[in-house]
């Protein structure tokens, strides 16, 4: 085994993780503010950016599926209990002693079990009931017709409740870019595509052969 | 110039004198002007402005002129000599005409089955036309109606050119003279040149339906808010449609008429029209938005028009597009209370003028004969589910005084209801007489020259007996005052769409239709313990990353010094 860097999050995965970024800050911002939590955008703007920051997501989310089941991706989300107690519990605890941190990165899995755990919850749970509410919101006529009565009330509620929701775990992920040696250093490979990894004999010989520009 | 000509000179000279004497003429027409303003702005019903300059029509497209007519080249001298002639060429116009409200008066609501019109009527102003048609009906489009004998089946009655005169001169009086009190205000009224008005017919313009319509309930801008004389002459920002300098839309390019009966009741309001503009070809119907602008009117080429053509279905267009009524610089009258009327100095009646409109006229804030007054303009109108129909409070319908308020006419609709959409009105406020020991509303006799007419006797009590016997109608004989509502719906003064209303005047905590009940609306509604639940949520993960953050800096600091 090897420690080498390696192209981790490909040209895509970037522009996804990055757009997503921007488009779900907009829609938190946008969001809250068509609730009238602030009104720095006055409504007309703020409804506007809303949805069509919401439709580009769910554009995004689709080249995104996609690509995560043609080109494999998807295994690195696989949940696993293995390892899972060992990652709780350097954040509970072995973080405050100075501990390393119990997982290593492989090629095909570069996500601790929690990581995967939780991003896997994220794009099951939370993004569908985001944009599923957030549709049933937009073209409530199309169901409830002129007169949706409650239901649109009880839509309105879920679509604000799993709003909370992301804007939490936006803050702890914000935060956990925090825990490794430095803050650059955990959103770099985001920003280049490459993080050290390391390699068994096989991978790094496959990768030095047949794709000579995903090593360093 | 060849000023050593001398036909020139004569010519010049000529031209000078007739300018001088147009000069003269138009000085002393404008003196006119200032005192038909000073008599009382309220009551000039016919400014006299007009007669210098009617509104054009230019879409009339008519194919005969009718000064040339050898029928109308007559010396009428009266309005049924008039119709007869019109009649004769005219020859189903009479029979047609005698089935619209404007001759009837009455309209009969199948839906609610209640009996309503002007005819029989209760409203918030002058309380009731019935009893009253030596004063009231000089709006109604016929000749002579004074009392209960008026000949409804006799055609010659019918008043053609009150909607009919190109020339701006004809004019209506009441029927009947009244009290000397109020007969004042319309002396010196040159008389009607019935032939030159006969001669000069066409189809009616603003002023021709202004002439009543402009001033319901009393004076100019009373009662609707949303039409007053300055749609007469009216810029883009007042209305869109009628912008003479624009559309310059008459009044019957929306109202289309077949067989002289005209759509547009607000008797029987389309609060929601779904067919739109229909197919190509297909006649108008109705006096909707839909009826030209169609069901999706906000071209949808983008996110923020397709969600306006999303409203389209709960918010009737009204609501967004005027924003505010009363906007041409004349009052609409908001609070009327009969209470106070009857004062008097040294036995007469008087007037206190303390209001000052847009455009610089005074307006009465007290009548002797009325009673107070308070005005509006700009106003924010009342928002309210509206599904088209109206439910009045009747001569004969009982109510509990002590029940608060009373709706003259309720308008039903709800949020429930597909049918229904947010819809403006103007709201007026009054306290008004009513029987006492029958519960019920009271039509009172204003007008007439006789010791029990309100409006020289300033005797409430002679008024309402009077006016409740002359229609067979019981009075316990006592009379009290009710405090009354009515509402009419907005549908005039259409501003520019730049000027329609920012979602946020609804879209907001406090915004216009805060009071709406029975659906949600976002930037309005939301859940106080959810907003609660999720805030606080929020703020134990950021307390929570912010410890965990805090604690791992403290323990890498001891770590190190250790």
């Amino acid at each position: 085994m090897t420690l080498r860097r390696v192209m981790l999050f490909t040209r895509f995965e970037r522009f996804w993780h990055w757009t997503q970024m921007v488009l779900i800050m907009l829609l938190l911002f946008t969001g809250f503010g068509i609730h009238g939590f602030h009104n720095l955008l006055d409504f007309k703007n703020a409804v506007t950016l809303h949805t069509g920051s919401a439709l580009g997501l769910l554009l995004l989310w689709v080249f995104a599926i996609f690509w995560h089941l043609t080109t494999g991706t998807w295994r690195h989300y696989v949940p696993t209990t293995n390892g899972l107690l060992k990652v709780a519990k350097f954040y509970a605890f072995g973080i405050f002693k100075g501990e390393r941190h119990p997982y290593r990165k492989a090629y095909w899995r570069k996500h601790n079990p929690l990581q995967a755990i939780s991003y896997l919850a994220l794009k099951l749970f939370l993004f569908p009931a985001i944009w599923i509410s957030g549709l049933l919101y937009l073209l409530y006529t199309f169901w409830a017709g002129a007169a949706p009565g409650e239901a649109l009330s009880w839509v309105a509620m879920f679509h604000t409740a799993v709003a909370f929701a992301i804007l939490m775990f936006v803050i702890i992920h914000v935060y956990l870019l925090t825990t490794g040696h430095s803050f650059k250093e955990h959103v770099m490979p985001m920003i280049s595509g490459f993080d050290e990894v390391e390699l068994t004999a096989e991978e790094e010989a496959y990768l030095e052969k047949d794709e000579p520009g995903h090593i360093r | 110039m060849v000023i050593f000509n001398r036909r020139v000179t004569v010519r010049n000279a000529l031209s000078l004198v007739s300018g001088l004497l147009l000069l003269l003429f138009t000085f002393n027409t404008q003196a006119t002007n200032e005192a038909a303003r000073e008599t009382d702005a309220d009551m000039n019903y016919r400014l006299d402005t007009l007669i210098e300059k009617p509104t054009l029509r230019s879409d009339s497209n008519s194919t005969a002129d009718h000064s040339k007519f050898e029928e109308l080249q007559a010396p009428f001298l009266s309005g049924p000599e008039v119709t007869r002639a019109c009649l004769k060429c005219h020859n189903e116009a009479g029979q047609q005409f005698m089935k619209n409200i404007h001759w009837t008066w009455t309209y009969e609501n199948k839906k609610t089955g209640q009996t309503l019109g002007k005819k029989h009527l209760v409203n918030t102003f002058c309380t009731n036309a019935r009893g009253n048609e030596g004063m009231c009906a000089q709006c109604h489009a016929g000749y002579g109606w004074k009392d209960e004998t008026f000949d409804f089946n006799n055609e010659n009655n019918i008043d053609c050119v009150v909607c009919h005169d190109r020339t701006g001169t004809y004019y209506k009086t009441p029927p009947t003279k009244g009290n000397k009190a109020c007969s004042k205000m319309f002396a010196g009224k040159q008389p009607i040149q019935w032939s030159t008005v006969a001669q000069n017919v066409g189809l009616p313009a603003r002023e021709n339906c202004g002439g009543c319509h402009f001033y319901g309930g009393g004076g100019d801008g009373v009662k609707h808010g949303d039409l007053d004389s300055s749609l007469i002459h009216p810029d883009k920002k007042l209305d869109v449609h009628m912008d003479e300098a624009g559309p310059n839309f008459a009044c019957t390019k929306c109202h289309v008429t077949k067989k002289h009966v005209w759509t547009g009741s607000r008797y029987d309001v389309i609060a929601k029209d779904t067919e739109g503009t229909g197919k190509p070809g297909e006649r108008r119907d109705v006096a909707t938005c839909e009826s030209c602008h169609s069901g999706e009117p906000h071209p949808n080429s983008s996110l923020v028009n397709i969600k306006l053509n999303n409203h389209v279905d709960r918010v009737a267009c009204q609501t967004c597009h005027i924003p505010t009524i009363a906007r041409g610089g004349i009052a609409t009258k908001t609070d009327w209370d009969w209470r106070t009327a009857g004062k008097t100095k040294n036995g007469e009646g008087y007037k206190e003028k303390n209001y000052t409109q847009g455009n610089g006229e005074h307006r009465a804030t007290y009548k002797s004969i009325k009673g107070s007054f308070k005005y509006g303009e700009n106003l924010v109108p009342h928002y309210g589910w509206f599904d088209g129909q109206m439910i009045y409070t009747t001569i004969d319908t009982q109510f509990d005084p002590a029940g608060g308020p009373v709706d003259i006419n309720r308008y039903t609709g709800s949020a429930a209801d597909e049918n229904s959409r947010i819809w403006p009105f103007k709201e007026m406020h009054t306290f008004q007489p009513y029987d006492k020991g029958n519960n019920t509303l009271v039509y009172m006799h204003l007008w007439g020259n006789d010791q029990d007419a309100y409006w020289g006797s300033y005797d409430f009590s002679k008024a309402i007996k009077a006016g409740m016997e002359k229609n067979n109608l019981p009075y316990s004989g006592e009379y009290g005052f009710v405090e009354t509502y009515s509402y009419w719906p907005i549908t005039h003064m259409v501003a520019p769409k730049e000027d329609a209303l920012a979602c946020a005047e609804c879209h907001a905590k406090e915004g216009r239709l805060k009071d709406l009940e029975g659906f949600y609306l976002p930037g309005r509604d939301s859940y106080r313990w959810l907003d609660v639940v999720g805030l606080l949520a929020v703020a134990c993960t950021l307390l929570g990353v912010l410890g965990h953050g805090m604690i791992r800096l403290i323990s890498t600091k001891a770590r190190k010094q250790s």
